[in-house]
This record gives C-alpha cells, structure tokens and sequence, in this order.
C-alpha cells in the first residue's frame, strides 16, 4: 500500500502569515486529492525549539522532511523571506512551489494520495 | 520581550527625532521646517513584510517628492539577536540598493519606544506641524503590489489636502520590533 506523505508545518506566533500560510497549504493539498487536516502543525516558541526543530523561519513546510524551498539560513526564531516565482519578496511560500513539491512528491515511487 | 512604549494618539504631536543616517548624518524632524507633510517609516532589513512593502513606499516618496512630502525610515532593532539589521548590514543596503530617503539607525530604541513603534513596517504621517495624522500599514495586503501603498497615499493626499482621513489607523502588519532584552 502505497504512504501519504507527511507533511509539516512549523510556525512562529511572530509572523502573522502563518494562518494565511497554512489555509493555502491546505487547499493546494486538498486541490491534489490529500487530506487537507493530515498536516502536522507545531509551533516554534524558542530559540532552543528552533535548534531541535531545524527551524529556519515562520512559516516552514516539509514535506517527507523536506522544505519546499531549501534555504542555508542558520536556525533561529524569525520570520521566513520567501522568494516568489516573479522575484518579488514575501513572508509566505509561492503556492506554485508548494504546489509542486506535493504534485512531486505524490508522482514519486512510494507516492498516493 | 521587553516592551512597553506607549501608542502615540492621532492628533498628538510627534516625538522628537534625532537620529543618523548611514552615512553618520543626523536627521531630525525639525530639519523637515516647512515640509506639508512627512512620513516616517520603522522598517529593518531582516523582515519579509518589511522587504515586501519596501518597493511601494519608496514609489510614494518619489512620487510625492515633487510636493515635497519628506520620508525617513528607521531602523530600531536589536543587531545582537538580528545581525541583518546592525547598522553596517544598513550601510551596505543602502550602497546596494537606491534610497530616495535616508535609513535611520535607532541604536537606543528609544524613538521607537517614545513612538510605540510595534512592528516593521509601521507607518507614521505627519502633517506640516508634526502632529499624527495616520498611523498603521502601507496599504491592505503585502503580499499584492496592486494595493500601491494606498493607505499611506489616502493619507498623504488628506494632510496635503487639509482634509481629515476616513481611516487614520489600521493594524500595522509585520515582524515585532526587536527589542533588546
């Protein structure tokens, strides 16, 4: 049988793009067949959190453990800069990255929906 | 988080300024005699809003540069905690990138504090006799360029025009100053 991907979403009560975040993850989830509440929502209080966590900024998404947009940015309780698809720069994911990362990660060997 | 300043009222007479520029000039409201109206805006360089919002308000100052409406950004947070806004990260942004307006650094805090500075970008107008006449966000959503700083030109437009806002405060939008512990 094949698996649901896991996805993650961490946040920091600092950003407050996070529910907006996490509203247009779960309807790039729900527009690809996957159960919109399977997201696992933690949120990032500390610095010591953000260590254990390897939270690199509010909002952050995983998906089988990996973000869908890798950053080299240390560790640390802050708000995330995302770069859009048309360079603009924003407190939140593009949705065509997200969109994809899941689209890609449910076309993988393993994938389902 | 230490907090604690004190919203400034609309109507109130704004704080006083005294503070440098990136290249060690100090500015202060008071050198803004004669200006109609001028805008103060807290930013830094580490905040997505911040970033976000940047572009619109550098389009408003240099629209409104030929009336004369003067702007000032400033920048309180603490380098220690966010080295991307200590005062060098500040000068090489501004080396980097064009600024129609000078980039304050407030390395006490006490501006933002004496002005109850929340978040970055929080928006200040004032008329021509410093008094506040808006305060909040640029405009609705940063995440839409299409919003044009529209909050912060309605509000420009009135003081120049001598009329009163419709709406002069909204919620400011952004990361938290960051105040030193």
């Amino acid at each position: 049988m094949r698996e649901a991907p896991r996805i993650e979403f961490l946040w920091w009560r600092g950003c407050p793009s996070w529910e907006r975040a996490l509203a247009e993850l779960r309807e790039e989830m729900r527009a690809l067949g996957l159960d919109p509440g399977s997201v696992e929502v933690r949120e990032v209080a500390t610095g010591d959190d953000a260590e254990r966590e390897e939270f690199v900024g509010s909002p952050t998404i995983r998906i089988d453990g990996r973000d869908v947009q890798p950053t080299g940015e240390p560790a640390g309780v802050t708000c995330r800069v995302y770069r859009l698809r048309d360079g603009r720069v924003s407190p939140l994911p593009d949705r065509g990255d997200v969109r994809d990362a899941l689209a890609e990660r449910l076309a993988a060997p393993g994938g389902a929906r | 988080m230490t907090t604690g300043p004190e919203d400034l009222g609309i109507g109130e007479r704004a704080p006083a300024l005294e503070l440098p520029d990136t290249e060690g000039r100090t500015h202060s409201l008071a050198d803004a005699e004669g200006a109609p109206a001028t805008v103060v805006v807290w930013t830094c360089n580490h905040c997505p809003y911040a970033l976000a919002w940047h572009d619109r308000i550098v389009e408003a100052a240099c629209d409104y540069a030929s009336r004369e409406v003067r702007f000032l950004a400033i920048n309180s947070n603490d380098p220690d905690r966010y080295p991307a806004d200590s005062y060098e990260a500040m000068r090489d942004r501004v080396a980097r990138e064009e600024w129609p307006f000078p980039y304050l650094h407030d390395e006490s805090q006490a501006a933002a504090r004496a002005w109850g500075a929340k978040v970055t970008p929080h928006v200040y107008v004032l008329d021509a006799e410093r008094r506040l006449r808006y305060q909040g966000a640029p405009d609705p959503d940063y995440q839409e360029p299409a919003h044009n700083a529209s909050w912060l030109r309605d509000a420009i437009d009135a003081v120049l025009a001598g009329k009163d806002l419709a709406r002069p405060q909204t919620d400011p939008v952004g990361c938290s100053v960051k105040w030193k512990p």
